[in-house]
């Protein structure tokens, strides 16, 4: 039994590919459920109950999503260029530190959307920063992204916690360490009446789309493809390795800070060193749930937000450990890999 | 600078230095075999807390220290399997999988800890590994508390430094295994299979891994919780560059850095008025700059990351 | 009385569609040297791997004395006495000689390794055999000679008595091409069996006993080699008389791009040193050679991927010695790289991206940032239509294209902008007497409209047929250039050897 290369990367097999995934995820995961003395199928019932079973529940799911499709996006977007961005996490805390930073009285004079503005550039800008360094640092050294960006994020959450701590301490908090709000009025306005939904979600979904064109339309996306999928081609046919590597980082870094900027703008309102429950890790897996595609990024981070809000509620029901969802999360990666390599790949005898 | 000299000359911080150097011992030479191999291993901070979870958890249940560290060893194999499969058989994105593996082991080794162990308001505690003075060495001065009163695991990994740089520079299947890690394709062309070969790399190494996350809950502390393992797997990746895929320089890099974190540690006491934040950035930092420092001398074993797919070329 | 110690047969290969073997049968007598023929894609490559066990066949079966192995492991083949020296050499550069002989020949098991022992007999092999290298040399210091002898020595070692040889002169200049066939004829007469896979006419008529010869994966003909011809072989290899294409005379025009003491340096066998060449309007220069010598080098100053360290280049008068790739391009610079694979096409992109891949930024296929897809298609299918790129519609993946029609998109997407100068590096590399013969009339006609070529290749009959003027490139050094009408064989074979160099220097 050996593995043989298509002949062209199958369409169907892509489009089934992470239903197929999803599918052999729960299959194994029943597994685990079952251990818990909970008869799966009911457990499962109770999640997607959990999630979509009202109009909070709906509400709260999609609020979940919101952050999940920037750093998908972001994970997105820097993997299509072979750029292995895994800091993620670390982009989201800087975006979020940022945007309290500023947004909690420096910018009162300025009107709301252009404050709110300055404060997505000013963030997305440190994002970028935390990835081009690294960037930079594999073209000039060689030195695996994946390394620098994971201990990047270790540095940025201690320094966020040293922030919140110190300067940026909220002296109205009663002693827990949390940051100072954001302005009252910067606050994005509710979508939905009596729930923490707000327009963050339209923002983005605006954005996976703007993504899209960027990545299908351009000449940068085009550059950008060439680049990822055969670096030497692309130079010997006059794109600039390192300006396209450079400005994907960018990219790259500044979309999952801007999902710390609107968690903030959004749901919080302050930053607190354990606000993202690995938003920046599970990016990474929306975005090859998605296979990398930016709109499939939309529906994959809904679906991981399901996990997340359903298994909780499922484990308050059950008794079943929340941690659940982290295993269905990871376990769903490692399937959606397994099916990616299908599409170009048949098994012969 | 006297404080700094009374540190340095403290028996007490030289034996620290071992103690926190031994689970980067352990994960640092269970990925250099997988990278000698050829092979990246990116799951070894899942590993490393499955491991932690295994051997504790074996221990809590009755065990006895050495299955328990056994039983830890082997749940290092099997997500090594499970990275090798992916990786080596099926010639996925060696980046990509051990995210994966990271992900999975440590999602699932806190499930398990939660679906298995009733926590209070403290975690529940074992019996840990204790200090095992070596007969007439223990009693030197200095030496005899600095380095001959460990725990028994520590001996094992300073043992294992040996071993594994005998294995790889002496023996036939150390050969095979750097070829393996330079050309797989010399190796089949001479009638070996490198795919059997980088397998075996791999489960090794994330055995030996995952020994590193159970020292930390069965020697360092004395009970398990989520995210303890922090970071020192991405660590030992860290250090093996720094290393240059030498067991011997990887001891040294491991010791190098045990030391200035035991450092800090003692600094963190007797300092006042610096934020603790800045003290625990610094692992993370340094290893940083060490890659910075070696990375342009350093020699990658020229197929690392390239998967092997039989008569692909 | 010969005895059959190899035998073949009906083996059939299959990859997806493509049937690689089709029913081959063939045999090797003891102490005889068998040349396989065939053209790239003949299925040579592909036979001995199954011979060897790197690849499992689909039918058919390999006996050797006798015995039929089992089909897809290596170990059994060489356990059999088979040795493979492939093409791409299988050593790791990192390591020793003996490391890369010994791999495999030991107990994985044993807590030691016999390395004096090892050693000692390396050392006693190379003498027998006439193999001379350094047992405790690092390869990746050795020259592609050295590490051939190592290939064979790695066979030797295991005691192989069949030795198989995939284009083993690939990578060699003539005399050592020659002292290669005489070391193989004395290890024939030491009673080894050897295979040779080739599709030079002259040296399998100059080195064979026998030659089998391949078409298409199918056995088309046997000879013995004292009774065939060269013309007769190029025929049954060909299948067909495919004519290449003759250069007609004209008048050659003024100096485009002009080269004086370049030198660069990338690195070991990576140099150019003191360089001089000018290559004028009409005219293709040849530069010959043996792969390694610094051509690669030469592309890529050429095409803007490497810089000069002295020495001036400039192209029609303007100093182009900063080049990069994307100024080569706006100055009608066209470039064919070496490898087509690497560096020619992005296999996973669409015929037209590839196609437009250089000139994105060009206000015909962008505008405000947005490419022109439509007009990038047409762009395409133009493309398509005029260099008869066969199998490809513009949303093809490239990689779904065979050689010679990737490398016909990738001529074409360079001639389409009528260039004032034209890089050919190795062009028609790897591809089948069809495909060549429409590269070389693309290249004529280029020449024919008055672009100035430099043609890097080696292939003689190639460079010969096609060239103004020839230059050989050895050791990173150019010789003086000689006129195609002065170049004979032997001429040629001097220069590939640096003879020049020697005379020079006296």
């Amino acid at each position: 039994m050996r593995f043989e290369r298509r002949q062209d990367v199958s369409l169907p097999a892509l489009a089934i590919a992470p239903f197929a995934a999803v599918a052999v995820t729960l299959v194994l995961c029943a597994g685990l459920i079952a251990m818990a003395g909970v008869n799966p199928p009911t457990a499962y019932a109770q999640m997607l109950k959990g999630a979509f079973g009202s109009r909070l529940a709906i509400t709260e799911t999609l609020t979940r999503a919101v952050p999940l499709m920037l750093t998908g996006l972001a994970a997105a977007v820097a993997f299509r260029a072979r750029l292995w961005n895994i800091g993620g996490e670390g982009q989201f805390y800087i975006g979020a530190l940022v945007t309290a930073g500023l947004g909690h009285n420096l910018l009162s004079g300025l009107p709301m959307p252009l404050a709110i503005a300055v404060l997505m550039a000013a963030s997305m800008a440190a994002g970028a920063v935390l990835l081009v360094v690294p960037a930079l640092m594999r073209l000039r050294f060689g030195i695996d992204e994946v390394v620098t960006t994971l201990l990047l994020n270790f540095i940025v959450i201690l320094f966020v916690g040293l922030m919140v701590e110190g300067p940026l301490k909220d002296p109205m908090a009663f002693g827990w360490p949390q940051s100072v709000p954001v302005a009252a009025g910067l606050r994005l306005p509710d979508l939905v009446p009596r729930s923490r939904l707000h327009v963050g979600l339209i923002i983005a979904v605006v954005v996976a789309a703007l993504v899209w064109l960027l990545q299908a339309r351009t000449v940068f996306g085009a550059e950008t493809r060439a680049a990822g999928l055969n670096p030497r081609a692309a130079a010997f046919a006059g794109v600039p390795l390192t300006a396209t590597l450079v400005k994907v980082a960018a990219l790259s870094g500044g979309l999952a800070a801007l999902a710390g900027t609107i968690e903030v703008l959004g749901p919080t309102g302050y930053v607190t060193t354990t606000m993202s429950p690995g938003f920046g890790y599970a990016g990474i897996v929306v975005a090859m749930l998605a296979a990398l595609h930016p709109m499939g990024v939309v529906a994959a981070a809904i679906f991981v937000a399901t996990v997340f809000v359903g298994a909780d509620s499922m484990s308050r029901a059950t008794g079943v450990p929340s941690f659940i969802a982290d295993v269905i999360v990871s376990v769903s990666f490692l399937t959606m890999l397994t099916a990616l390599l299908f599409t170009t790949y048949r098994l012969r005898r | 600078m006297n404080e700094t000299f009374d540190i340095l000359t403290n028996a007490s911080l030289w034996a620290a230095v071992l103690r926190i150097a031994t689970p980067l011992i352990f994960g640092v030479l269970g990925a250099l075999l997988c990278e000698r191999a050829g092979v990246l291993n990116l799951g070894i901070e899942g590993i490393m807390t499955m491991g932690a979870m295994a051997g504790w958890l074996a221990v809590y249940w009755g065990a006895g220290l050495w299955t328990g560290l056994l039983i830890a060893a082997l749940v290092g194999l099997i997500l090594g399997l499970l990275h090798a499969l992916l990786t080596v058989v099926l010639g996925l994105s060696q980046h990509v999988s051990g995210l994966g593996i990271t992900l999975f082991g440590s999602s699932l080794a806190y499930y398990l800890y939660r679906l298995w162990v009733q926590v209070g308001d403290l975690p529940p505690t074992i019996q840990p590994f204790q200090p095992l003075k070596i007969p007439g060495l223990s009693s030197l001065p200095f030496f005899g508390e600095a380095v001959f009163s460990q725990s028994a695991p520590t001996y094992l990994a300073l043992a294992l430094v040996g071993v594994t740089a005998w294995v790889l520079n002496r023996t036939p299947l150390g050969l095979a295994l750097r070829m393996c890690g330079e050309n797989p394709h010399a190796v089949e062309a001479q009638g070996l299979n490198p795919i059997a070969i980088r397998i075996g790399a791999v489960m090794v190494g994330s055995g030996l891994m995952a020994l590193g996350g159970a020292f930390l809950t069965m020697a360092a502390f004395n009970s398990f919780f989520p995210t303890m393992v922090q970071g020192r797997g991405w660590i030992c990746i860290a250090l093996v560059i720094f290393a240059s895929w030498r067991p011997g320089k990887a001891l040294l890099g491991a010791l190098l850095f045990a030391l200035f974190d035991a450092f800090q540690l003692r600094l963190q006491t007797s300092v006042s008025g610096v934020p603790y934040q800045l003290f625990l950035m610094a692992p993370y930092v340094l290893s940083i700059v060490a890659l910075i420092l070696v990375a342009r001398r350093a020699r990658v074993p020229e197929a690392l990351m390239q998967p092997y797919r039989r008569g692909e070329r | 009385m010969t005895e059959i110690i190899l035998e073949l047969t009906g083996i059939t290969k299959r990859f997806g569609p493509l049937v690689a073997n089709d029913d081959i049968s063939l045999h090797l007598k003891k102490g005889e040297i068998l040349a396989l023929l065939g053209e790239n894609g003949a299925g040579k490559t592909t036979l001995m791997n199954i011979l060897f066990g790197h690849y499992a066949s689909d039918s058919g079966e390999v006996r050797v004395n006798g015995h039929t192995l089992p089909s897809g492991q290596p170990r059994a083949a060489i356990a059999a006495g088979v040795g493979m020296v492939h093409q791409h050499f299988t050593l790791a550069a990192n390591l020793t000689v003996t490391d890369n002989i010994v791999i495999g020949s030991e107990s994985l098991w044993r807590m030691d390794s016999h390395r004096k022992a090892a050693t000692a007999r390396i050392r006693a092999l190379s003498q027998t055999f006439g193999l001379p290298v350094d047992p405790t040399a690092r390869i990746g210091d050795l020259s592609v000679g050295e590490r051939q002898r190592v290939e064979i020595l790695k066979a030797l070692y295991r005691d192989a008595s069949i030795l198989i040889l995939d284009e083993p002169t690939a990578v060699l200049a003539a005399p050592e091409a020659e002292q290669l066939f005489r070391i193989l004829r004395g290890m024939t007469a030491g009673g080894l069996s050897i295979i040779f896979i080739s599709h030079k006419l002259h040296e399998v008529m100059a080195a064979s006993d026998r030659v089998t010869v391949l078409r298409g994966g199918r056995v088309v003909a046997e000879r013995r080699t004292p009774q065939t011809s060269p013309a007769e072989l190029a025929e049954l290899m060909v299948g067909r008389s495919v004519t290449r294409p003759k250069r007609a005379v004209h008048a050659i025009g003024a100096p485009v791009l002009i080269a004086r003491g370049l030198s660069v340096a990338e690195g070991q066998g990576k140099t150019l040193t003191d360089v001089d060449f000018e290559v004028h309007q009409g005219e293709i220069l040849g530069i010959v050679g043996v792969s390694g010598n610094g051509q690669a080098t030469l592309g890529r100053v050429l095409s803007g991927l490497a810089r000069p360290a002295a020495g001036s280049l400039t192209l029609e008068g303007r100093d182009i010695s900063r080049l990069t790739p994307r100024q080569a391009i706006s100055l009608g610079m066209g470039r064919v790289p070496e490898d087509r694979n690497a560096e020619g096409a992005v296999g996973d992109l669409s015929v037209w991206e590839n196609a437009v891949l250089e000139r994105l930024r060009d206000p015909a296929f962008s505008s405000r940032g947005f490419v022109r897809r439509s007009a990038a298609r047409a762009h395409a299918a133009e493309l398509i239509r005029r260099f008869d790129i066969r199998g490809a519609a513009p949303d093809t993946r490239t990689r779904l294209l065979s050689g010679g029609n990737m490398q016909k998109l990738i001529l074409g997407r360079n001639l389409a902008a009528r260039p004032r100068f034209l890089l050919a590096n190795q062009p028609t590399r790897g591809l089948d007497e069809g495909a060549i013969a429409a590269v070389h009339a693309d290249l004529l006609a280029a020449r024919a409209a008055g672009a100035a070529i430099l043609l890097i290749s080696e292939d003689l009959d190639e460079a010969v047929g096609l060239s103004d003027r020839i230059q050989a490139i050895v050791k990173g050094r150019l010789s003086e250039p000689v006129t195609a009408d002065e170049a004979d064989a032997r001429t040629l074979g001097l220069m590939m050897a640096g003879v020049w160099e020697v005379r020079d220097a006296v």
